[in-house]
């Protein structure tokens, strides 16, 4: 069965940990936010200022603004934009983003 | 660098742009070619992260060599000098002076500092995006767009589940199953709403671009071979899942676009890639006063918008696909080395890429008029669904503006619901709207191309900047 | 928003009433403004006296309404810059409390316990209470709507017809003929082509304004917060940029930015420079705003008249013709005082306020 990774044959570096709401998990050289947290099983990491709804990935190329998270204490980044380093703090967000 | 040749900046580094960029330098144009990406390639051609060392990239991609022949074209140049290429760079602004331009940017990804660029001209090269008309449950984490679960595949090798259905209308479809199959996830179905008699209807203009039909017959060999289901007129009525995706119900359509009643069929899968079609993105050419015929800016046989000094190229012009972008973006490169050099260029210079795009512009109508989505779709969306994704405005509040209060287009409903005033700005409400309020789809105004920090806006001109790379 | 305050008071005055808009409900400067019912930038005079009356009547209207329109009774705070400022506001102020206007000086804890988030170091500010916010599009829509009146969106007005003797007896349309005894020139910014539709003059000019909005945020800015030069800003002739900051939050989270003044004509294109300026002076009084974002700005053309004062009566050169436009930067506040003394005029009444300032006959006819 085939994966992505064995499709393009990719070598990457190890993956690095990254928390997510303080939990360990692994993201690899080069991913975006969004795709660790796929990686991770997790498909979404904000909940709507309305209704508190679940939202994760919809456009996937940051027109859309659905995949909202904050990443070391800067609110409403793009997951799948943002490219993650080895320490960073994902934290899944509600409301606006802003905490107060 | 000589500061003696004119100056063109190119905003987009997709197809069109790259296309643009190689010929303009390869005629005397010192280039800025400005992109949001870490690497050239724009959608169409999203390379993976370097940091993700994939040695065959190109198995993900299609029609590998064209693309190799801009990369190294592209590198060519910017190892003589004659082109800087700046990558994340977000433009969110082109401002028009007398007599130059100054290209606006934030640096990404965190789009917090600012760059600028002055440039004696602009190639806008911004390209598209995709529709997707909503439907019961298409809020749910899990159903995303078809581009999106590309984009994800080709940029991240990330897969978005298991078992995915793919559907809605369009050429994308097809090589989305199939990357997603050979990527290792199990297509469910894939589901299009187009009538496949409609493409005999149109058999002539299809017909005149037998390379098209064979990439398309290209895929579906590969969906048979991956034994993936194609389901022609039916459409998602439904997507289902309590805080995730679980499954979706698909439905036959009759000959008038109307689901036929019973025929639904609930598919289990924890991903839906929709799409129905796709906008150009044409902030920066509208806040620049570039005339756009209907959503699309509007340009001469040259390429060039109605304001001086000001080029377009690609899906900002029409969506018509990857090669017509490449012969618009030469034709704009071309016009824009003669023009800015101050002579009159002769089309027949260009006139191979001339004919290629008459003849693709005419293969994007004929697939226009048979990817068109189902007439009734709107019946779908009950007066629950959730509309304007980012503020959460349904079809019924939407409903009640049209009726109750007289709104008849786009802004007017979204004066009274707030449907289009989120964080993207109506890009993907808009269709909906406008179907729900009974207009025509026309092209809003966002000065901001991105959301710009006050603190940036409030700064003094900022200097031009050269963060490149090779 | 001035069309459906008139529908709404003549249609209660059991007046029948037809609203005409050549665009959608809410498509002119109504769109485009921020919802201010404002008395604190208000000068004693007549604008001020139709301040006071309107702003009574958006309190009713509020009773009705108040939700549905995104109401918010919440105060406004007008902050000195420099301490010579402030001195020259509390004088300002001490003017308008003689003419009703509830205000109140500010400084230290006090002004920072009303506006937490404001800058550092302030001399000090002016709370006016009786300054409230309301979402223009929707109050316009739904005044319309509870006035019962037929609402035509979509027809043009393309002559104003007129018997021999000179009497409105009905207007041309695009669509058809309307027969009226009474026709009222709310056309805002385009009050001055209607005027000449009916063979009369109105000196209304544009006066083009941006707004920033930024993203969705907590509520950090709790009243209309602006700074003393505004009321300078508005009452100037000058054609050229002028801005000063104004910031409000909104119920639905945005914060709203203003306020930029130039008289450029019907000029649509968005002003980099002007809309720089208006993000400058929204950070200085409140720091926090750099990091945030501005996710659009919309422009508009508020309707200025020479003497800074609307039209607002009969008009005596065309017997039938009422004029309810002109009203600068504050039509969406002044409009209930507008559409109540329109429907006083229009059912014989005396009105509440001398409507002598708001002739619209006041100004020396153009030489032709």
């Amino acid at each position: 069965m085939s994966s992505p990774l064995d499709l393009a044959q990719a070598h990457p570096r190890p993956a690095f940990t990254v928390t997510l709401d303080g939990r360990e998990i692994d993201a690899l050289p080069g991913q975006t936010v969004a795709a660790a947290l796929w990686a991770a099983g997790v498909t979404s990491w904000r909940t709507t200022r309305g209704g508190g709804r679940p939202r994760g990935v919809f456009c996937g190329i940051g027109v859309c603004f659905d995949c909202l998270v904050t990443v070391n204490d800067r609110p409403n980044q793009r997951a799948c934009l943002v490219s993650l380093q080895p320490g960073d703090a994902i934290r899944t967000q509600e409301g606006t983003g802003h905490d107060d | 660098m000589t500061t003696d040749r004119p100056h063109l900046a190119v905003i987009g580094a997709g197809p069109a742009g790259l296309a643009a960029t190689v010929a303009a330098a390869a005629h005397g144009v010192r280039v800025t070619l400005l992109d949001s990406a870490a690497q050239p390639g724009g959608q169409f051609y999203r390379q993976p992260a370097a940091e993700l060392r994939a040695h065959r990239p190109q198995a993900l991609h299609h029609d590998w060599r064209t693309w190799e022949r801009l990369r190294d074209g592209l590198r060519t140049h910017v190892n003589a000098g004659a082109v800087t290429h700046l990558t994340d760079h977000h433009v969110w602004f082109v401002e028009r002076h007398a007599d130059r331009f100054t290209v606006h940017a934030l640096l990404g990804p965190e789009q917090e500092d600012p760059a600028a660029v002055h440039a004696d001209a602009v190639l806008l090269a911004t390209g598209g995006y995709e529709k997707v008309l909503p439907f019961p449950g298409w809020t749910l984490p899990g159903v995303l767009t078809a581009g999106g679960a590309q984009a994800m595949l080709k940029g991240n090798l990330a897969a978005p589940g298991r078992t995915a259905v793919v559907a809605g209308t369009g050429p994308l479809l097809l090589p989305v199953a199939t990357g997603l199959a050979a990527a290792g996830v199990e297509i469910a179905a894939l589901v299009e709403s187009a009538d496949p008699k409609a493409f005999v209807r149109r058999s002539r203009a299809l017909a005149a671009q037998p390379g098209k039909l064979a990439e398309g017959a290209g895929y579906a060999a590969q969906l048979l071979r991956h034994r993936v289901r194609t389901l022609t007129r039916h459409t998602v009525v439904e997507a289902h899942g309590t805080e995730r995706l679980e499954a979706v119900t698909v439905a036959a359509l009759d000959g008038e676009g109307r689901v036929r009643p019973g025929s639904g069929r609930r598919l289990p899968c924890d991903t839906l890639a929709v799409g129905h079609g796709m906008l150009p993105h044409t902030d920066l050419a509208e806040t620049l006063g570039c005339r756009l015929d209907g959503m699309n800016v509007q340009v001469d046989g040259e390429q060039r918008t109605d304001v001086p000094g000001v080029w377009a190229a690609g899906e900002t012009t029409g969506i018509g696909g990857s090669a017509l972008a490449l012969a618009e973006g030469h034709i704009a490169g071309r016009s824009a080395a003669v023009r800015l050099a101050g002579r009159a260029p002769d089309p027949r210079e260009w006139a191979a890429a001339a004919r290629t795009r008459t003849r693709l512009r005419e293969f994007a109508a004929a697939l226009d008029a048979v990817y068109a989505p189902p007439a009734h779709w709107s019946e779908l969306v009950t007066d629950d669904t959730v509309v304007c994704r980012c503020e959460e405005v349904t079809g019924g509040t939407i409903r009640e503006a049209v009726a109750e209060f007289g709104a008849g287009d786009v802004r007017t409903v979204k004066l009274l619901t707030r449907a289009g005033m989120g964080w993207c700005q109506g890009r993907v409400c808009a269709p909906a709207v406008a179907g729900l309020a009974g207009c025509q789809l026309t092209a809003s105004r966002r000065p901001f191309a991105r959301p710009v920090p006050l603190g940036v806006l409030a700064r003094e001109d900022t200097h031009p900047t050269g963060r490149g790379s090779s | 928003m001035t069309g459906a305050a008139c529908a709404l008071y003549a249609s209660r005055a059991d007046l029948d009433v037809i609203v005409v808009d050549r665009g959608p409900v809410a498509g002119g400067t109504t769109g485009a403004g921020e919802g201010n019912l404002l008395v604190s930038d208000k000068e004693p005079g007549p604008e001020l006296d139709l301040a006071l009356l309107s702003h009574r009547l958006w309190s009713e209207l509020a009773q009705e309404f108040g939700e549905a329109i995104e109401y918010e009774a919440k105060g406004g705070v007008v902050v000195a810059t420099s301490p010579g400022g402030l001195g020259a506001l509390e004088d300002f102020a001490a003017g308008q409390r003689a003419a009703g206007v509830t205000a109140t000086t500010v400084a230290g804890t006090e002004l920072y316990e009303l506006e937490p988030h404001l800058a550092p170091g302030l001399p000090g500010a002016v709370h006016y209470p009786q300054d409230s916010q309301v979402m223009p599009a929707l109050a316009a829509a739904h005044l319309v709507r509870a006035s019962g009146a037929r609402l035509l969106t979509g027809v043009t007005v393309t002559g104003v017809l007129r018997t021999t003797d000179g009497k409105v007896w009905g207007v041309r349309t695009d669509k058809g003929d309307i027969h009226t005894p009474a026709v009222i020139n709310a056309a805002g910014t385009w009050g001055a082509e209607l005027a000449v539709l009916a063979g009369t003059s109105l000196p209304v000019l544009p006066r083009r304004g941006f707004v920033l909005v930024t993203e969705p945020l907590p509520r950090r800015v709790h009243h209309k917060v602006y700074a003393a030069d505004y009321v300078a800003d508005v009452a100037s002739d000058s054609a050229a940029l002028q801005t000063s900051p104004v910031v409000e939050g909104t119920a639905a989270g945005p914060v709203l930015i203003g306020a930029s003044r130039e008289r450029v004509g019907f000029d649509r294109s968005f002003s980099l420079p002007a809309l720089r300026t208006l993000a400058a002076g929204a950070t200085l009084l409140f720091p926090f705003l750099s990091d945030v974002r501005a996710i659009r700005s919309y422009v508009g053309f508020r309707p200025y008249m020479p003497d800074h004062l609307p039209a607002i009566g009969p008009d005596p050169r065309v017997p039938g013709l009422f004029h309810a436009c002109g009203h600068e930067g504050a039509g969406i506040g002044l409009a209930t005082g507008t559409g109540h003394l329109i429907a006083q005029t229009l059912t014989a009444k005396t009105p509440d306020l001398d409507l002598a300032p708001f002739r619209p006959d006041r100004f020396p006819e153009e030489t032709p």
